[in-house]
């Protein structure tokens, strides 16, 4: 009889967790994000010597290029591309659908952040603020790390205090603004992607 | 040793019904098909325990429409919250006694 009991609570607690979080995130699209980060930011470093050192401006010998822009949301598209046919996949694997109520849930708390963050990152532009980029990015996107982690693996919630520290680094300190930023999207992205992987497998 | 065996509901000797309560425990609300995905039920099996616990009262049902097609979303009930929060004590003070 008591086996029983066990049994039951072990079953409202798989429910509770299954019900209301998301576990569809493939660990390889952290990773795919990750590479895809460094080489962005490799390429706006090397070819438009995009590293401001200071809140306003830029370096004298460098020159503001809206490639660098493009190259950024060509980024950004294809880390979300790449989230979510891996999620799908996943999720098939699963025998689930990645459309439910916790991942709606879980994007709502996310895009509040992102949109907000997104907005005051092209109004900063809009102001030459190239130093600030790194820093908003960063700190907005760890926001919404956070905010999902509730619906998610607790690693997403590290990931996220991660992205917000490396940020009031990179404020702190405006000249190592493209590490902290190769550092948290695309180092930390690699780390989390392999520990979710490794951590799924075992 | 004082143990309360009224606390068991009946309700809740099966499992995919305390499944469902539980899922429903912690969600705002729930789709069918969102139940079926969770629990791996096929529709007739599924259908046949949400009516066993809409008899108690324990969950109201919904209707809408998405467009063109019915959304049957499930809620729980004040009853059946106070009941699946009473059943969970029950189990914790069984638990409790054993040891």
């Amino acid at each position: 009889m008591e086996k029983d009991y066990l049994k039951d609570i072990s079953e409202i607690r798989n429910m509770m967790e299954r019900s209301s979080k998301f576990f569809s995130i493939s660990g390889w699209s952290g990773v795919l994000a990750g590479l895809y980060s460094i080489i962005g930011a490799w390429l706006i470093y090397t070819y438009y010597q995009f590293n401001p050192s200071q809140v306003q401006g830029l370096h004298p010998d460098s020159m503001w290029n809206m490639d660098i822009l493009y190259i950024a949301i060509g980024v950004l598209v294809l880390a979300m591309f790449t989230a979510l046919v891996l999620s799908l996949k996943k999720a098939h694997k699963q025998g689930q659908s990645i459309w439910n109520g916790t991942s709606k849930r879980m994007l709502r708390q996310m895009l509040v952040p992102l949109v907000a963050g997104g907005c005051f990152a092209l109004l900063s532009l809009h102001y030459q603020l190239f130093g600030l980029m790194a820093p908003i990015t960063l700190i907005f996107y760890g926001i919404a790390l956070v905010n999902a982690s509730l619906f998610t693996y607790p690693a997403i919630r590290f990931l996220g205090y991660v992205q917000i520290i490396l940020g009031l680094v990179a404020t702190w300190q405006i000249q190592l603004g493209i590490l902290c930023w190769v550092i948290g999207f695309g180092l930390f992205h690699i780390i989390i992607g392999i520990y979710l992987q490794l951590r799924q497998k075992a | 040793m004082k143990f309360d065996l009224d606390s068991f509901h009946k309700a809740f000797e099966s499992r995919i019904r305390l499944g469902i309560m539980s899922a429903l425990a912690v969600n705002e609300q729930l789709s069918f098909n969102d139940l079926k995905e969770f629990l791996n039920l096929t529709d007739g099996n599924l259908a046949s325990h949400i009516k066993a616990l809409e008899k108690e009262d324990f969950i109201n049902m919904h209707k809408s429409f998405v467009g063109k097609k019915p959304l049957t979303v499930y809620k729980i009930s004040a009853t059946g919250k106070a009941a699946f929060d009473s059943h969970l004590k029950a189990l914790e003070n069984f638990i409790k006694h054993q040891s």
